[in-house]
């Protein structure tokens, strides 16, 4: 059986509410968008109820940490292939076993889960670094991102605290969704026909006057801070892989 | 003639650079009702330099005007170089509009000495408790101690600083004597050793206290250069050690000696010893974070780290009856001894062998780098192969390891 779910958190636990309710294993639980055609499997359209993954996240907070249930949310987060056939047998193992399950990295499940939440802990912190704001002629520090993974929501906690007294945009203009803080809250936004320049950058347009002025210091900045005799572009590279540069004043 | 605040930052940003420290982390910085910026816990780097060192802060002398003559330093007063001073104002801006922009996590200020060190300090301060008071910025903000600084100005500096640092530079008196002839360690271990116990004393106000004032929250660090004098990894790592134990300090940084002088009070490098350095760090993270003793890495008789292998290895190959270990059984502490185990394996094994007994294939899947472990573990699911337990054979092993990687990078 192949259950399909709308492509949300609260869709693919539904669709773990199904497996347990009508007791047929999954040969794979797939998003509509992701959806490979095929003749043999069967198939059921999972319909996202509220209640049902509510009640599959009091199961599992049963039998995990707070920690191992955010570590579910964050794989999801991962978009990778076939992650939720990792996660369904990850959260079965957890229903099933009498004990914690979370350590048991000799398990391919176990040590799956926590090796994809690393990777998506480690592009939070990029984030949090590679984050480059230039100031609107409007006052608001805008970014635009491209993330690997799905994890714009999970800056706000850094970025609300850090920077409580301006308004600021994250954009991820793959995902094409961010968040905004207008002093009080942080907000989930879709610009409706947004218009960027260039490679998804905000506009020069509608920046501020004095924007070029710091962008140049803080390139003059980088380039002074450099040791030449120490040159090792290997290891820069490594630390700033290339994909994240075209959001860098610096290396742009 | 005026110089441009961004000639200024390229002056002064490139004289501030030869200082490695650039951590921003270690603090507990919070963000206020209306203020600008927290310090993280860890550490962001938000940029690394062409050299691969993590960018973290905006790292500047206020100036690099200088009344004394260090032979390893491009700022002494005798070296022929554009000299170029900031008012506290551009500082402040630059500090404040970086930071907004999410380009660093903070600010690190030192200068060359103008006048005295008393003199020099107290225009460091001026600038972070203007960023404190006026800006109520909260971001990290790292001040340099001048050698010969006075305890109450240093009073101040704890007041804004997260992290202070007083530089010994030079392993030895001695030879501190023949390159920075106006220094010498007195005037660095008086300030340094005022700041361990006023550190300290503010650790215990905050245990007992829940708003003890702050005081330089980030701790003291230092740095030494490697390379400008005749000191053995032994002697230097006989210092660190001490620095961490005595001292207190949260990080000592090692400097590999870059050859920026023809002075003949300096030995004619033709390259920074940049292995050495590496090295040096890999040693003081055994000590730090792995328990090792100093006399497990460097000893009367191994008194220089090996340029050829990390001073784990070393430490493995010159200690083979303690080896191979079994990772099902071996307490901690020797699980942290094996060449290629990190601190974060040895944690998932020791969690993950509740469960069952490992074999090789799962610690290969845990991330332990089995190429160097495999010598010195006793596992079950070993492919079959003869593993030697000859110092010299590993060597050689692990040398030609070395040389088949090399060559697919060309
Ligand atoms: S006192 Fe400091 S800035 Fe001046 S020459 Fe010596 S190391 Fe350089």
């Amino acid at each position: 059986m192949i259950y399909i779910h709308d492509n949300t958190f609260d869709g693919f636990l539904t669709s773990i509410f199904e497996i347990y309710d009508l007791k047929i294993l999954p040969d794979d639980i797939c998003g509509e968008k992701n959806l490979q055609p095929s003749l043999f499997a069967d198939k059921r359209k999972v319909t996202t109820d509220a209640d049902k993954s509510r009640r599959v996240l009091a199961g599992l907070k049963k039998k995990l940490s707070a920690h191992g249930v955010n570590s579910i949310y964050k794989c999801w987060l991962s978009e990778q292939k076939g992650i939720e056939m990792v996660l369904f047998r990850y959260i079965s193992y957890a229903l099933k076993s009498q004990r914690n399950i979370e350590s048991d990295f000799s398990n391919n499940d176990v040590l799956e889960v926590s090796q994809v939440v690393k990777k998506i802990n480690r592009e939070i912190h990029r984030m949090h670094a590679f984050v480059r704001f230039q100031k609107t002629s409007d006052e608001v520090y805008a970014a635009t991102i491209v993330p690997d993974f799905d994890v714009v929501t999970l800056l706000a906690p850094h970025f609300k605290e850090r920077y409580r007294n301006q308004h600021w945009l994250i954009y991820d203009t793959k995902r094409q969704y961010g968040i905004y803080y207008d002093q009080q809250e942080v907000i989930e936004v879709k610009l409706e026909d947004a218009q960027w320049e260039g490679r998804n950058k905000v506009r020069r347009s509608v920046l501020a006057e004095e924007e070029k002025e710091f962008e140049l210091l803080w390139k003059s900045y980088f380039k002074a801070t450099s040791i030449v005799e120490r040159t090792n572009l290997k290891l820069h590279l490594k630390h700033v892989p290339r994909r994240y540069w075209r959001y860098l004043p610096e290396k742009a | 003639m005026k110089l441009s605040t961004n000639e200024k930052l390229q002056i002064l940003a490139d004289a501030a650079k030869y200082d490695v420290s650039c951590a921003s982390s270690g603090s507990n910085r919070k963000n206020t009702a209306n203020g600008l910026g927290n310090t993280s816990k860890m550490g962001i780097c938000h940029s690394y330099t062409e050299d691969g060192r993590c960018i973290s802060l905006l790292k500047l002398l206020l100036t690099n005007y200088c009344i004394y003559d260090c032979a390893y330093c491009v700022s002494r007063k005798s070296n022929d170089v554009p000299r170029a001073a900031f008012t506290v104002k551009e500082v402040v801006d630059l500090t404040i509009n970086f930071y907004k922009r999410n380009y660093i996590e903070g600010l690190f200020l030192s200068s060359g000495i103008f006048k005295n060190a008393d003199y020099t300090n107290e225009r460091l301060i001026r600038i972070a408790k203007s960023l404190r008071t006026e800006h109520h910025f909260n971001g990290y903000i790292h001040l340099k101690i001048i050698p010969g600084c006075s305890e109450e100005v240093m009073e101040e500096a704890g007041l804004y600083a997260d992290r202070l640092s007083v530089n010994l530079e030079i392993p030895t008196e001695r030879s501190l004597k023949k390159i920075a002839p106006e220094k010498n360690h007195t005037s660095v271990y008086t300030p340094m050793n005022y700041l361990t116990g006023r550190i300290s004393l503010y650790n215990d106000e905050k245990r007992r206290f829940k708003n003890a004032p702050k005081f330089a929250p980030g701790g003291q660090s230092t740095q030494l250069v490697v390379g400008a004098s005749p000191e053995s990894d032994f002697d230097i790592l006989h210092l660190a050690n001490n620095l961490y134990s005595d001292q207190k300090l949260r990080r000592v940084y090692y400097s590999g000696y870059i050859p920026i002088s023809d002075d003949n009070r300096l030995p004619a490098l033709k390259a920074p010893p940049l292995i050495r350095e590496n090295r040096l760090y890999q040693a003081d993270w055994l000590l730090r974070y792995y328990g090792f003793t100093v006399d497990e890495i460097v000893n009367e008789q191994h008194q220089q780290l090996d340029l050829t292998m990390d001073p784990k290895m070393m430490f493995a190959l010159r200690n083979m009856h303690l080896f191979p270990v079994n990772v099902n059984t071996a307490e901690r502490e020797m699980l942290l001894r094996i060449p290629g185990v990190g601190v974060k394996s040895v944690n998932m094994i020791i969690k993950a062998r509740k469960f069952r007994r490992l074999g090789y294939e799962h610690l290969k899947k845990i991330g332990v780098a089995m190429n160097r472990a495999q010598y010195f573990i006793e596992v079950s699911g070993r492919p079959l192969g003869m593993v030697s337990s000859d110092p010299d054979k590993i060597k050689m092993a692990l040398a030609a390891r070395e040389k088949r990687n090399q060559l697919t990078l060309f």
